[in-house]
């Protein structure tokens, strides 16, 4: 479906990357595609030019699988050559805002060349070492943060239900959970919560029927073919095979979630007594 | 200086602007569900716009004064009183030491704004004070207020302790000293019964059927009870997409309206999360967002379309006036009022 909307709805589009309004105080950069590495890491690289660019009236960036959003104020939004804003005091505009800011990104796009060369390529389950030398390339290196999980017993207990559904035992899923290294796609959902690309799909299982009404912090959990972390005590559907002591969300932390896009994560198994004696400020 | 709840209302809470910057992480935005009542409030007592304030929901608390206080009610009329006698909104109160702020019956809108001279005073915690009840942190100990709470209070401008010092001989008289100028009818939002929201088109919008997209704009919508700071719950009509379509989550935003399989729309208030995987139906125009938030569960909104163009020249004018009327506000705490 979206790669039908990829580069045919609006025409003059720098590079076939649609730039649409999110309501009146937001817009929305849409590479298109489905969940890609290398769409991944367009992203990321037009996010860490934009930061850079520090554009008058611009808030904050939403960074997703395949789209930027913009929150923006159109107070403050200033046109870059005349440095002039939008509007007179009597209320008149003199501009769009939402145009004038689709014209400095489309700027910004095309000096970037950030360009849409192919709608093929998928490649969710890329080879792990040619992607984080990708991402690498695309901005600075990617942050490994290593995740301690304590699997099974309390702290996972759904990893029998896992490993019967796989036809795998308990220590063939930790293993092949372990083995993977796994990309931060966005963080959403919950303060500091990844979604995460790369796991096996040997181990991919459907999610619970009924879904727990509060699952405890930092368990790991598998849904489908993701896993990922839940950093608060939230409702939620997926099947818990173990739980990290490390804290996910860190609110007095000046960057509050231990893990951003383009982190690679890699999960290693601890025992109940490691997990009992962690301390966060050791790592 | 502080100021104590004495008795609990149904959800009080410490609320600014927001906490922007995080999302990125994950973090939500929160803050005042009506940012202009709130806003205007700050305003009335001499506070920047983005200070800390009481959002005060339907069956408001009962609040004591430690000292003489310079506070302002606004938004929503939940019948505010002290010593039995009826307290004016929109305009700058002078409360006496000791004395009790209470609230009755909810006679219009659903959420009240209290703003003391000098701002709630609780940590900030990633560049705000507004209270995020999920991961229980900033306000008053990341939660809602109860009996019992105490609230430092910070330092009051100084067109704000001057403002005071000039009546404080007055006030020790009274219980409070409402001004008699006050931010007038055509200046505030017009809450009412019935309101027509407006909206521009969502990202999805022409993927509902037409049918659809004519019952957005025809029906009347009933704010269900499941309804919160996290988002409005509507029923009224079944809103279907043409073909179902597979959606990647991405970023919403205040008054982004997804429909659900159901296709019972939810338009998502201060509390949303971050991102979301809905078809985005259509998009609440800003200026319409105070007025939005002062709808009660169980009452009805129409929706009207407008242009993107439209909305954000709306959203400036309002911009600009609020600018004025802080320039005004400013004026008369100086003279005593208009001449």
């Amino acid at each position: 479906m979206h790669s039908t909307i990829m580069g045919t709805q609006e025409e003059g589009n720098v590079h076939h990357i649609p730039i649409v309004p999110l309501g009146d105080r937001a817009l929305l950069v849409d590479w298109g595609g489905s969940i890609a590495r290398h769409t991944h890491e367009k992203i990321r690289t037009f996010c860490v030019k934009l930061e850079r660019a520090a554009i008058s009236g611009i808030i904050e960036l939403i960074p997703s699988y395949t789209t930027v959003t913009i929150v923006y104020d159109p107070m403050e939004l200033r046109d870059s050559a005349t440095g002039e804003r939008c509007y007179r005091y009597d209320g008149q505009l003199t501009d769009s805002p939402f145009e004038l800011l689709k014209g400095i990104i489309e700027g910004m796009l095309c000096s970037m060349e950030v360009v849409m060369e192919s709608s093929s390529a998928d490649c969710v389950n890329s080879n792990i070492s040619t992607s984080a030398t990708n991402a690498r390339n695309a901005t600075n290196a990617a942050t490994i943060v290593d995740i301690p999980v304590c699997y099974g017993g309390a702290f996972g207990p759904d990893l029998l239900e896992v490993a019967e559904h796989t036809g795998l035992s308990p220590q063939e899923v930790i293993a092949l959970h372990c083995g993977q290294s796994y990309l931060v796609y966005m963080v959403g959902f919950a303060p500091g919560f990844p979604y995460l690309g790369g796991m096996d799909e040997r181990i991919a299982v459907p999610r619970r029927s009924s879904p727990r009404t509060a699952i405890t912090p930092g368990s790991v959990g598998i849904g489908g073919s993701q896993t990922g972390i839940y950093p608060l005590a939230t409702p939620g559907g997926w099947q818990l095979i173990g739980r990290t002591p490390r804290q996910l969300f860190r609110p007095h932390h000046v960057d509050p979630s231990l893990l951003k896009m383009g982190d690679i994560v890699r999960f290693y198994p601890i025992e109940p007594e490691q997990f009992a004696e962690w301390k966060e400020d050791e790592q | 200086m502080s100021l104590s709840i004495i008795k609990q209302g149904l959800l009080t809470t410490v609320q600014d602007l927001g906490r922007y910057g995080y999302q990125e992480q994950g973090v939500i935005v929160s803050g005042a569900m009506d940012t202009f009542a709130l806003r205007a409030a700050n305003i009335l007592v001499g506070n920047g716009t983005g200070a800390a304030a009481l959002e005060i929901t339907l069956r408001g608390p009962a609040i004591r004064f430690e000292a003489d206080a310079l506070i302002a009610i606004c938004g929503g009329d939940l019948s505010p009183t002290i010593s039995s006698e009826d307290v004016p909104l929109w305009r700058p109160i002078l409360v006496r030491a000791g004395e009790v702020v209470e609230f009755g019956e909810c006679r219009l809108g659903a959420r009240a704004y209290l703003a003391v001279a000098g701002g709630i005073d609780v940590p900030i915690v990633l560049q705000s004070r507004s209270t995020y009840l999920r991961a229980g942190i900033g306000g008053h100990e990341g939660r809602a207020l109860r009996a019992g709470d105490v609230l430092p209070i910070g330092t009051a401008s100084n067109h704000a302790v001057c403002y005071m010092k000039e009546r404080q001989a007055a006030l020790q008289a009274v219980p409070f000293l409402a001004a008699t100028w006050f931010i007038g009818y055509t200046a505030q939002p017009v809450y009412r019964d019935e309101p027509v929201i407006r909206f521009v088109q969502g990202r999805e919008y022409t993927k509902f059927t037409l049918d659809s997209r004519a019952e957005l704009v025809n029906r009347r919508f009933r704010v269900t009870p499941q309804s919160d700071r996290m988002g409005y719950r509507l029923e009224g009509a079944a809103l279907r997409l043409e073909a179902s379509i597979e959606l990647l989550s991405e970023a919403v935003s205040f008054g982004t309206i997804q429909v659900p399989p159901d296709g019972n729309p939810i338009i998502l208030m201060a509390d949303r999360q971050t991102v979301g995987g809905y078809p985005k139906m259509a998009q609440v125009a800003s200026v319409d967002l105070p007025v939005l938030a002062q709808v009660k569960p169980g009452e009805r909104i129409r929706f009207a379309e407008i242009s993107l163009e439209e909305a954000q020249r709306e959203y400036i004018s309002a911009e600009l006036s609020l600018l004025r009327l802080a320039t005004y506000v400013q004026l008369y705490m100086k003279t005593g009022g208009p001449r």
